[in-house]
C-alpha cells in the first residue's frame, strides 16, 4: 500500500518547499515511508529510544542552568535542584530514571535485532551504527553519573578509569591525562561535565544517521523476508505513527512510574553521601545496566600466559579490559559471524533456543555483577562470561551450517492472508488522510 | 588539469603521487601540532602540580599506629610497626610474592612504611588502617572492591591486583618529619 504523493496547498509551504524542500522530505519520510505491515510491538522501541533522547536533552539543559561542576558545590548544588529550584525535583528524577529507561529501551531494542536478525545484509552498517550509539550512551551515561559528587560517582569514576592504567606502557600517563591530576578531582569533574554535555548531541548526529541507513534499506520485520510489493506494506503514517503513539503511552506509564512513585528504586543508597577520597565504600557497584560487563570484567582473574614457561603474556588486569571491550566488539560484528542466511528466529529452529539461552546469560551476568567478587560468584562469572563468547564466535557461525531452518513463506503476507499477498481487506485499505 | 595529464608521460604521475602524499604528510604533522595544545591542556596543571610536594610530621604516630595523609589527591599510608609485623615481613620467602620485593627494598627505615594507599588493582583504598578494620589473611591490608590481601610489608599476597602498593618518593627531613613527593 503506498501513499499519495505530496499535495501542499498552504502557500507559505509551497514557499518554502520549492526553496529547500524539508516538507517533500519529511512526506517521503515520515509520510510516505513504506513500513512491512506485520511489524509487532517490539518495532516501537527505537521510536521510543528517540524519545527517551529528547527528554533526556531537554531536562539536562535546565538541570545543567542550575548545576555547579566543582568539587565543593557539586553535591550541595544537585540537593539544591531538589530542595529549592522550582519543579528541580522533576527534572532530576525524569533525568535520573531517564537514563534507566533509556538503556531498558535500548536493550529491548538490540535483542529485537538479535532475535529477527535485522542486522543481516543489507543492514550491517545500520547495526554499527546502533553499536556506536550503544558505546555513546555508556560513556555518556558513566559520565553524568559522575556529576552529583557522591560516593558511588567518585568510586565508579576511580575504577573505571583506573580501567586505562591496564594498557602496557602507557597505561599511567594516560590515566593522569584522562584525570588532569593525580586521582579523579576538580579537572576530572570539569570535563566530565563539558563532555556530558557534548556527548548526547553526538549520539544525537550519529542517530539521524542511523534512521538515515534504516530508511535506505527499509525496515526488517518478524518473518525476516524482504516486502515484495506495496502490498506487503503501509506507510509510516497513519499507520506507525498511530501505533508507536500507542506503545509510547505505556513506556510513559512506566516511566511516570519510576519517576512519581519508586525515583530512587534503581539507583545506589550510597550516591547520596557527598564524594570522600579517602573512604572507599564497602561494595562499589556500578549502575544495573553496567552490572553485565562488569561481571565480564571482573572474571578474568587469571593471568594468560605461555604454558610451561610462566612467562605472562596478559596480566589478569588486562584480560579484565580487553574481555569487557570485547564482548562489545563481538557484538559489533554479529553481521559477520551469524552464517546462517535465514533471518528471523521464528523460522531458525535451533538459534531460537540459543537465543533465549543469551537472554538468560545475559540476565545471569547482571546479576552475578551485583555481588561480590569471591567464592561461588566467581565461578558463575566466568562461565557466563564463556557462554557469552561461546555463543558469538563459536555458536553464531556454527549454527547457519548445521541448522536446517523453517520453510520461509513467500512473502510476508502469505501467512496472514488467503490471496497470499493479494490486496488488503477492504477495511485496511480506508484513507484516515481524506477525512482531513 | 585531467585533459592536460592525459596524453603525458608516465613519470608525471608519480610525481603527482609524491606531491599528494608530501602535501598530505604536512598537513597531518599541521593538524598534529595544532591538536596538541588541546590534548595538552587536559594533563595535570601547574597548580595541580605545585601540590606535588607535601611534609609531614610523624613524631606523635606511636608504635602499632597508623596515619593516612592526603597527596597529589590520593590516601598515603604511614605506619609505625611493630617488632611483629617487621619479622614477618622480613621472614617472606620471595617465591609466595606475586610480585616479590624485599621488606628492605620497600622501607627506608624498618620501622616507618610508607605507601599510597590505593590498591593497585582499580584504585579503591584497602582496610587496615583503623584500629577494627579487617585486615585481610596476611594482617596488613585488605581490599573490599575485588578482594586483595596485602601484607605488613604492603606487598600483594593473594587477589586480583597485579603488584604491590606502591611505595612514593620521600625522604626523612629528620627523625620526626617526611618529605612525600
Amino acid at each position: 500500500m503506498q501513499a499519495p504523493p505530496p499535495n501542499f496547498t498552504n502557500p507559505v509551504v509551497k514557499w518554502v518547499d520549492s526553496r529547500l524542500p524539508v516538507f517533500t522530505y519529511l512526506h517521503k519520510e515520515y509520510r510516505g515511508y513504506p513500513m512491512p505491515k506485520n511489524c509487532n510491538y517490539f518495532w516501537s522501541f527505537g521510536a521510543m529510544s528517540g524519545l527517551v533522547l529528547v527528554i533526556m536533552i531537554i531536562t539536562g539543559i535546565a538541570l545543567a542552568m542550575n548545576y555547579t561542576p566543582h568539587v565543593d558545590h557539586a553535591f550541595e548544588s544537585v540537593e539544591r535542584i531538589m530542595r529549592d529550584v522550582n519543579s528541580g525535583w522533576l527534572l532530576r528524577y525524569m533525568h535520573m530514571n531517564g537514563a534507566h529507561i533509556f538503556f531498558m529501551v535500548v536493550y529491548i531494542h538490540i535483542f529485537r535485532g538479535l532475535y529477527y536478525g535485522s542486522y543481516k545484509e543489507p543492514r550491517e552498517l545500520l547495526w554499527l551504527l546502533g553499536i556506536v550509539i550503544l558505546v555513546l550512551m555508556m560513556a555518556t551515561a558513566f559520565m553524568g553519573y559522575v556529576l552529583p559528587w557522591g560516593q558511588m560517582s567518585f568510586w565508579g569514576a576511580t575504577v573505571i578509569t583506573n580501567l586505562f592504567s591496564a594498557i602496557p606502557f602507557v597505561g599511567d600517563s594516560i590515566v593522569t591525562w584522562l584525570w588532569g591530576g593525580f586521582s579523579i578531582d576538580n579537572p576530572t569533574l570539569n570535563r566530565f561535565f563539558a563532555l556530558h554535555y557534548l556527548l548526547p548531541f553526538v549520539i544525537l548526529g550519529v542517530v539521524i544517521l542511523h534512521v538515515a541507513a534504516l530508511h535506505v534499506v527499509g525496515s526488517n520485520n518478524p518473518t525476516g523476508i524482504e516486502p515484495k510489493s506495496h502490498h506487503d506494506t503501509v506507510p509510516f503514517h497513519p499507520y506507525m505513527t498511530a501505533k508507536d503513539g500507542f506503545a509510547m503511552g505505556f513506556f510513559l506509564l512506566v516511566y511516570a512510574y519510576l519517576v512519581f512513585f519508586a525515583p530512587n528504586a534503581l539507583g545506589h543508597a550510597d550516591n547520596y553521601i557527598p564524594a570522600d577520597p579517602m573512604v572507599t565504600p564497602a561494595h562499589i557497584v556500578p549502575e544495573w545496566y553496567f552490572l553485565a560487563f562488569y561481571a565480564i570484567l571482573r572474571a578474568i582473574t587469571f593471568d594468560v600466559s605461555i604454558p610451561f614457561t610462566g612467562i605472562v603474556l596478559i596480566e589478569a588486569k588486562l584480560g579484565g579490559v580487553i574481555a569487557m571491550f570485547g564482548a562489545i566488539v563481538v557484538l559489533a560484528l554479529v553481521p559477520w559471524l551469524d552464517s546462517s542466511k535465514t533471518r528471523s528466529a521464528s523460522y531458525r529452529p535451533i538459534y531460537f533456543w540459543f537465543f533465549w539461552i543469551l537472554v538468560l546469560n545475559m540476565a545471569v551476568l547482571t546479576w552475578v555483577g551485583g555481588q561480590p567478587a569471591e567464592g561461588v560468584y566467581v565461578i558463575i562469572a566466568q562461565l557466563s562470561t564463556f557462554y557469552y563468547f561461546f555463543h558469538f564466535l563459536v555458536l553464531l557461525p556454527l549454527l547457519g551450517k548445521i541448522e536446517r531452518p523453517k520453510p520461509l513463506p513467500r512473502s510476508i503476507s502469505e501467512p496472514v492472508l488467503p490471496t497470499g499477498g493479494g490486496p488488503l481487506p477492504a477495511g485496511a485499505t480506508a484513507k484516515p488522510m481524506d477525512k482531513a | 588539469m585531467a585533459e592536460t595529464s592525459q596524453g603525458e608521460k608516465p613519470q608525471d604521475e608519480s610525481k603527482r603521487d609524491f606531491l599528494y602524499l608530501s602535501t598530505a604528510a604536512l598537513a597531518v604533522v599541521g593538524a598534529g601540532y595544532a591538536i596538541w595544545p588541546v590534548i595538552n591542556s587536559m594533563n595535570p596543571a601547574a597548580d595541580t602540580l605545585a601540590l606535588a610536594t607535601i611534609d609531614v610530621d610523624i613524631s606523635a604516630v606511636e608504635v602499632g599506629q597508623a596515619i593516612t595523609v592526603t597527596w597529589r589527591g590520593k590516601p598515603v599510608f604511614i605506619r609505625h610497626r611493630t617488632e611483629e609485623e617487621i619479622a614477618a615481613a622480613q621472614v617472606a620467602d620471595m617465591d609466595d610474592l606475586p610480585d616479590p620485593q624485599t621488606d628492605e627494598e620497600r622501607t627506608i627505615v624498618p620501622q616507618w612504611l610508607v605507601m599510597v594507599g590505593i590498591c593497585t588493582h582499580l584504585g579503591c583504598v584497602p582496610l587496615g588502617q583503623q584500629e577494627g578494620d579487617e585486615k585481610g589473611d596476611y594482617a596488613g591490608w585488605f581490599c573490599p572492591c575485588h578482594g586483595s590481601h596485602y601484607d605488613t610489608a604492603g606487598r600483594i599476597r593473594r587477589g586480583p591486583a597485579p603488584s604491590n602498593l606502591e611505595v612514593p618518593e620521600y625522604v626523612f627531613l629528620d627523625d620526626a618529619n617526611i618529605r612525600l613527593g
